[in-house]
């Protein structure tokens, strides 16, 4: 019972802000309620007993929409983003790939024999899915993962290296 | 001692305890107050006459505000904060037996992003906008090296579960063998609580940046939301660095407050003590000392886990 109603208040709290994405009139909303929308797509993950997933969802989509509504802000054409806009653009095909998108999903919801369970719930689901989806490649995805951050960073301090914030002749300490 | 989970009423005292540690951690910074006077009363009364003073005050306006997102800045410190404390074991018992209650912690505190920029998005003013800016940018300089500091003792626990955590420091607490990650910890809460040398983002070099156009209950709110914060922060750093509710002769909740209380003060006590940093200066400062810094006693941390097994 309580499972249900949260599901259904999560799914409707989802819906319901991704449609806001598109009715409001201000980057700042925009992206807020794209963010709660994705609080309440976490939230969901939570119910499915995948405790870590759910939470870092959360944690990463709350942390990226606060770096997001910046940079939107920041290259918006008008002053600083702080002029009501509509966040509508290249209405027709949108619609059309949209509908197209969002009907194929639904069909495939629908359509397809959805597999029994075998076998119980693992003891830490999250673990499960996370050897499900990596399996023995889990090594190299971290070994790639860490690869990836250094060449972030590495990027970032050869680009940044005379920019506005550079420490200058005198050589500022840090 | 384990940890076991309260019956749901166990919210309504835990919410209690955190406002009365916030307006404790109001009435500190009164009493050690150094520099600004009281309008009226004592050191002591500060807090009370402060509060009766904005609840009477009148609310201030700004043309085009953005009603909705600044309310939802105003009130979030405050909910920030409740949230944290909810994964907090205090003594043998938690509000919420999570699993991941470090990961809730970090999940909680980057909320703070967005409610301390819509804090300041929110008025269409253009000292809370800077504000809010100074805070992200703050925020970008102080969240990686906080995310590695709480690792370090999730290492070390080999859980995330914030009663494993207290479990394993029998014996030792993890502040005496985890010191960078300590120290790290205790200044990323006082960054995302806007306090001490991180109070930029409501530097009086902006008319009060974030605060500045919140007066009457919303300023209540946001003040009261700062302490809380500071309180909430202590409350896990007790627990993930001071051994939670270990202790001789007095009961486990005891402890866990009375080492909640000790890093209040701490954390206000700085207050004044320390300049204010530029928020740039926190990003340098974040990514090439308190990061490698961090790094290292993790490496540490790791070192020391996998030798004894």
């Amino acid at each position: 019972m309580v499972p249900t109603v949260l599901f259904w208040l999560f799914a409707v709290v989802a819906v319901g802000s991704a449609v806001a994405v598109f009715r409001v009139d201000s980057m700042a909303r925009a992206t807020y309620a794209l963010a709660l929308s994705f609080v309440a797509v976490g939230a969901s993950l939570l119910l499915l007993n995948l405790a870590y997933l759910g939470v870092v969802t959360i944690l990463m989509m709350v942390m990226e929409m606060a770096v997001m509504a910046v940079f939107m802000i920041m290259f918006m054409m008008n002053p600083a983003g702080l002029m009501p806009m509509s966040m509508l653009h290249n209405q027709r095909a949108a619609l059309v790939l949209s509908g197209g998108v969002f009907a194929a999903l639904a069909a495939g919801a629908l359509l397809v024999e959805w597999p029994e369970r075998r076998g119980t719930v693992p003891d830490d689901p999250t673990r499960a899915a996370g050897d499900a989806v990596m399996g023995s490649k889990m090594l190299v995805m971290m070994g790639i993962g860490a690869v990836l951050f250094t060449t972030v960073v590495a990027a970032l301090v050869l680009a940044a290296a005379r920019s506005r914030y550079d420490r200058g002749p005198a050589g500022e300490r840090p | 001692m384990t940890v076991t989970g309260a019956p749901a009423w166990a919210v309504a005292p835990a919410a209690a305890a955190l406002l009365a540690l916030a307006f404790a951690g109001a009435v500190v910074d009164g009493a050690l107050g150094g520099g600004a006077r009281a309008r009226s009363g004592g050191r002591w009364t500060r807090p009370l006459v402060e509060t009766a003073r904005l609840l009477r005050q009148r609310g201030r306006r700004t043309v085009a505000a953005d009603g909705l997102l600044w309310r939802v800045g105003v009130a979030g410190p405050l909910v920030v904060a409740l949230l944290m404390v909810v994964v907090v074991p205090v003594g043998g018992t938690v509000v919420a037996d999570l699993p991941v209650g470090v990961v809730w912690f970090n999940a909680m505190d980057v909320s703070l992003w967005a409610v301390a920029w819509l804090a300041g998005w929110g008025p269409n003013s253009v000292g809370p906008l800077v504000g809010g800016y100074r805070f992200v940018a703050q925020a970008l300089g102080y969240e990686l090296p906080l995310m590695f500091a709480l690792t370090a003792p999730a290492v070390a626990a080999a859980s995330l579960d914030l009663g494993d955590v207290v479990a394993a420091q029998r014996g030792l607490w993890f502040a005496v063998w985890m010191p960078v990650a300590f120290a790290v910890f205790l200044a990323s809460v006082a960054a995302f609580s806007m306090w001490g040398p991180f109070r930029a983002p409501v530097g009086a070099d902006l008319a009060g940046g974030v605060l500045a156009e919140a007066s009457g209950a919303d300023r209540l709110l946001l003040l009261a939301g700062r302490y809380a914060l500071l309180a909430a922060g202590a409350a896990v750093g007790a627990a993930l660095f001071l051994g939670g509710g270990a202790g001789p002769w007095l009961p486990g909740w005891a402890w866990s407050l009375l080492k909640t209380v000790a890093l209040l003060v701490v954390l206000v006590a700085v207050r004044r003590r320390l300049p204010v940093v530029r928020p740039q200066r926190v990003v340098r400062l974040g990514w090439l000392v308190a990061l490698p810094a961090v790094l290292l006693q993790l490496l540490v941390v790791a070192l020391v886990v996998v030798w004894k097994g």
